[in-house]
């Protein structure tokens, strides 16, 4: 029986001193008409049957060369991370409750949390939430609690903002009277004006939030939105990219000199040592001052010291989380990605900051080389003046879908369609390309999509 | 261990004591903060939160929050007035709320609105018999 | 005993300008591309600087001073702290499912696993239709609530505004039902520990949206009226919500749809044992009845022919909509899917036979030193509770005396302090897969530590004597803030 150690002596010794004949009579209490016929779930597998059948399948989903970024990013992930956090001391490891018996992952968890400051120029973060969607639906709520200034409820969401991430804030947030006020973004520069944001100045605003890169990949001129979010005494919520803070200024110093910058930084950390992994796990990451300390949800841990002076790590500032629930903004998070955590730690510690630089260089880089191949082709050009970071929107002269199913048929899944997110771009794809992208994968992709550009055009 | 109550001040049912520290209404001033009982019931104290000084209240509006390490809780206000003073020691000393709470940890001031009237809440006697009836 | 005396510095203070672990930056990409100089960092960010070996070394240290699994019983109760397979492990992260870009073409391979995963949950809790989508427990219960809220605006019903919770409930129940803007009505239970039912007769109205349960519940037994209670809410108008917290004492034993149940969320993350990994990532999958379906979260995996693919949007236009960025916690639901495969049918239904003779055989042991057992006539579900009151009493020693100082013995404490309804209490939880020895040295612990509350309670109230650290100053955590290294600047 998979797993079970108990032998028949084992059982039945057991029964004599439960004092009961047998194992049924231990699910007595359950109404008989309760109990479930037998389960039309397939026989057990011993683990050479499913390595196989494991095997087959993955055979079936193949290694394709990937330029997708929308959200997540392929980037190598050095052998000691996995290696390291699977060790049983870590995967197989409880939240960190009994503290003397979790030092291992309280203070991985606290050197965490100090590179996450340290990227994000913030003066806390906690222990990370569950991605970056549901960071930033997080991250409005408690916007809704920390705004004194405000009482309207009321946030403005970019257009240039991942759309799915505001999705996710309207379906997390949205039960409790809070509203999202699109902001439409720039046809020719692909990014949000400041000038559009004027036509809100003088309104009962809570927060802003700003995603850099956004969504396009394109460079916001952050100086600028953020002075006008103080300005006018709304909460700016910047949603980041954890490797382009090895080159792009940190939130906390986003305005002109003298005007605060981010008041809470959220954003996906997935490029930090996780893999794509058809989705997830990720892990979400947020960090803010120290007066919204009270007000931030999720895990935070603390350096204190024992009975005998001696430096150790606990949770901290938890009965914060029983009081945030009775608060104007309610959440009811519970738990933090600790695996995925302890992943990114050993990823930071590994790169440090000149290796993450070099990522995002590298990254940067080749983006362009990219973009500046594919617009060569026949069909193909950039869609948007504003600088990019390592994405940037193609647009072609037909609809994407099917050049990207061709491209898929030769192993290269070369962007994300973007038709349906933002009909009113036309033929518009996402691209991207990080570090993991060499020359030669770049001439790949540019002779196919060429290949694939004539062929439909010979035919049409 | 029994509660300690003074005699003097009135209570209420969320645990606030009320003291009046100048004459009567309308324009008389209460000082405010939490019974012996709360203070032992919230364990150690790490952070309190005051309410601003010139902040109007209703009575029984939330407005301050005691917090130690097992929970964090709403202080109400008894009565309807203006904030006039809050205690400063509280930011970088917490524990005065669970070493004096009577005296040294009180948490704020107001001056009570015209219709406030600190002989409607429960006198000592009375907040001692909620208490006992509670714990059974 | 275990010795665990490590002491390792902050990553940081190991950190020395100009190390780093080279062979794993990129080469450098000639060209001109750079960020504009106004959106330009000014200074490198303030991480770690060490070699490789230094950071592997650090790292592996630090996972020695954890208890884990792998290396300790560990009771928590209702966390289900059950052995990780590796083999899910191995096989979810073979390099094809790994390098997988969520937003590319529908991996079939993958999702063939995904969807016989939903038809397997769906089978086992008896539910009509799964979303693999919430990323923890705690958002299976707001996706769980946000669909009862969701299936009475359809109707039209909006004086819905309550929903019941036991006072024994877990605290994130009455979080998520004001999350979704309801007012939460508390119920009391009943000496025996069974809800009680006058109560809820009184608190049901034309007002009940529904009402949360877990079953066997928070106090480790079984909810004995279940077919009565979802009458009575059902009659109502009101649905019923299940918290699969302790699916691990009915599974293969009963199922929540044919107890009544209109919504479930399953924490895979406790009964299909994917890995804790200190604090998560978990997976709060969600069951429903046929009524429900139209509201799941997105997106789920269909079938067409012999081809799966996402539902989106168009496809279940009334979903209460997306909570993650892509599909959830895709690599966790992998390793639930291979876990279910390796048990199999016959598997499955040991799970429940095998938890409950563990705990109970347990609960029994402990009585016979002479613990008290919170509901000593009930059966234990797959766990169950003893209070500390006598000793505590007695000896003035509590339930995190006796929790520290059985760190000190080799054992991750139990649960404490947790159902608040009960004072003084461990909630224990052995799981199917330890072995009887392991519970009897776990009772020779108990043994042993109850002498000392006799003749020494001094070990107990400043245990552990044995960790890395003693115990730990948590009113100073919270008043003297320390949160991150203050050597980090912006």
């Amino acid at each position: 029986m998979a797993y079970i150690p108990h032998t028949p002596e084992d059982v039945a010794h057991m029964l004599q001193v439960i004092g009961v004949n047998s194992i049924e009579d231990l699910f007595d209490e359950i109404p008989a008409e309760l109990r479930a016929g037998v389960l039309n779930v397939p026989p057990p597998l011993s683990e050479m049957e499913i390595g196989r059948l494991m095997t087959d399948r993955a055979a079936l989903d193949g290694r394709p060369l990937n330029f997708i970024g929308a959200g997540a990013y392929e980037h190598h992930i050095p052998a000691p991370v996995w290696a390291i956090a699977t060790r049983g001391e870590f995967y197989s490891a409880y939240t960190p409750y009994q503290a003397e018996a979790s030092q291992g992952t309280l203070q991985l968890i606290y050197e965490y949390q100090s590179m996450m400051c340290a990227l994000t120029g913030m003066e806390v973060s906690n222990a990370s939430l569950y991605d970056g969607a549901s960071a930033l639906a997080e991250a409005c709520l408690m916007a809704v609690r920390s705004n004194r200034h405000s009482s309207s409820r009321r946030i403005l969401m970019p257009r240039t903002v991942n759309p799915t991430y505001a999705k996710v804030a309207q379906a997390i947030a949205g039960n409790q009277d809070i509203s999202f006020v699109p902001v439409d973004f720039d046809r020719s520069a692909g990014r949000t004006l400041l000038e559009t944001l004027q036509a809100f100045s003088g309104q009962d605003f809570t927060a802003l939030v700003v995603q850099q890169p956004n969504f396009f990949g394109s460079l916001e001129e952050v100086d600028a939105l953020n002075d006008w979010a103080h300005q006018n005494r709304i909460m700016l919520i910047a949603v980041v990219n954890p490797t382009s803070l090895a080159v792009l200024k940190p939130p906390s110093v986003w305005g002109l000199d003298g005007v605060p910058g981010a008041d809470i930084v959220c954003g996906e950390g997935q490029a930090l040592g996780v893999p794509l992994a058809s989705g997830g796990p990720y892990f979400g990451f947020m960090a803010t001052r120290m007066q919204y300390v009270r007000q931030m949800p999720g895990r935070i841990v603390g350096r204190t010291v024992d009975v005998e002076g001696r430096p150790g790590f606990s949770l901290t500032l938890q009965a914060r989380e029983q009081h945030i629930r009775r608060s104007k903004a309610t959440s009811n998070i519970c738990t933090n990605q600790g695996l995925m955590v302890t992943a990114a730690t050993i990823y930071m510690s590994l790169l440090g900051p000149q290796g993450l630089q070099a990522v995002a260089q590298a990254s940067m880089q080749r983006t362009a080389d990219l973009v500046a191949a594919l617009s060569k082709v026949a069909g193909v050009k950039r869609a948007f003046t504003a600088p990019h970071f390592h994405e940037a929107v193609l647009l072609l002269d037909r609809p994407p879908a099917a050049v990207l199913a061709a491209l898929s048929r030769r192993g290269i899944l070369g962007g994300l369609d973007l038709s349906e997110r933002y009909p009113e771009l036309g033929h518009a794809m996402l691209v991207c390309a990080t570090e993991t992208k060499l020359a030669v994968d770049i001439e790949s992709y540019t002779a196919a999509l060429a290949d694939v550009m004539s062929a439909s055009r010979a035919a049409a | 261990m029994s509660d300690k109550v003074p005699g003097d001040l009135r209570y209420t049912k969320s645990h606030e004591w009320v003291r009046q520290v100048h004459g009567e209404a309308p324009n008389g001033a209460i000082e405010i903060g939490i019974t012996d009982h709360a203070q032992s019931a919230l364990g150690d104290l790490v952070f309190v939160e005051v309410p601003d000084v010139g902040r109007a209240l209703s009575a029984g509006e939330a407005c301050a929050v005691v917090e130690s390490v097992k929970a964090a809780s709403d202080v109400y206000s008894p009565l309807a007035g203006k904030v006039i003073a809050n205690n400063p020691a509280l930011a970088s000393k917490p524990e005065l709320l669970n070493e004096d709470p009577y005296g040294a940890g009180w948490l704020f001031r107001l001056e009570t609105g015209a219709s406030a009237n600190v002989a409607s809440l429960m006198s000592a006697s009375a907040y001692e018999a909620f208490l006992a009836e509670e714990s059974k | 005993m275990t010795e665990l005396k490590l002491r390792e510095p902050l990553i940081f203070e190991l950190s020395k300008a100009g190390r780093g672990a080279v062979t794993q930056f990129p080469p450098r990409v000639a060209g001109s591309a750079q960020v504009p100089p106004h959106l330009r960092r000014s200074a490198p960010p303030g991480l770690p600087e060490v070699s490789e070996l230094q950071a592997v070394r650090h790292y592996t240290r630090l996972s020695q001073m954890n208890f884990s699994i792998d290396t300790h019983f560990y009771p928590l109760g209702s966390c289900t702290m059950k052995y990780n397979p590796k083999a899910c492990n191995t096989y979810a992260m073979l390099p094809e499912f790994l390098g997988r870009h969520p937003l590319g073409p529908e991996p079939q391979g993958f999702l063939a696993c995904m969807h016989e995963l939903q038809e397997m949950l769906q089978e086992i809790t008896g539910m009509t239709a799964v979303s693999l989508t919430p990323m923890a427990g705690a958002q299976g219960e707001f996706a769980g609530v946000a669909m009862i809220r969701a299936y009475h605006r359809a109707r039209n019903d909006l004086a819905r505004t309550e929903i019941i919770v036991p006072q024994a409930a877990h605290g994130t129940n009455p979080a998520t039902a004001t999350m979704c803007g309801f007012i939460v009505k508390e119920i009391p239970c009943d000496a025996n520990g069974d809800v009680d039912i006058e109560a809820l007769q009184a608190a049901v109205s034309p007002a009940t949206a529904g009402i949360m349960l877990t079953n066997p519940s928070t106090l480790g037994v079984f909810e004995r009226k279940i077919v009565q209670i979802a009458r009575i809410v059902h009659d109502a108008g009101g649905l019923l919500y299940y918290d699969g917290a302790n699916l691990n004492a009915i599974l293969g034993k009963v199922r929540p749809g044919d107890m009544g149940f209109d919504v479930i969320h399953m924490n895979l993350h406790k009964t299909f044992s994917t890995p804790h990994g200190g604090g998560g990532p978990g997976s709060g999958a969600v069951g429903v009845s046929a009524r429900l379906k139209p509201f799941l979260p997105l997106p789920i995996v269909g079938k067409d022919g012999a081809r799966y693919y996402w539902l989106a949007e168009r496809d279940l236009p009334q979903s209460i909509g997306r909570l993650s960025g892509f599909m959830g916690n895709a690599g966790v639901n992998l390793r639930a899917y291979i876990y279910m495969r390796l048990l199999g049918r016959e598997g499955m239904v040991r799970v429940a036979e095998f938890a409950a003779l563990n705990a109970n055989y347990l609960m029994k042991r402990l009585q016979g030193l002479g613990f008290e057992a919170a509901y000593p006539e009930r059966r234990a579900s797959h766990e169950f509770i003893i209070t500390l009151k006598p000793e505590n009493k007695a000896f003035h020693v509590s339930a995190m005396d006796v929790a520290k100082r059985l760190l000190d013995y080799g054992f991750h404490a139990p649960t404490t302090y947790f159902p608040l309804l009960v004072p003084e209490c461990l909630l224990i939880e052995p799981t199917e897969t330890e072995a009887k020895e392991d519970l009897d040295r776990f009772c020779d612990a108990m043994a042993s530590i109850r002498e000392e509350m006799r003749h020494d309670p001094e070990k107990l109230t400043s245990a552990p004597h044995t960790m890395p650290v003693r115990r730990l100053d948590d009113v100073r955590a919270a008043k003297q803030l320390d949160l991150i290294w203050k050597g980090t600047a912006a």
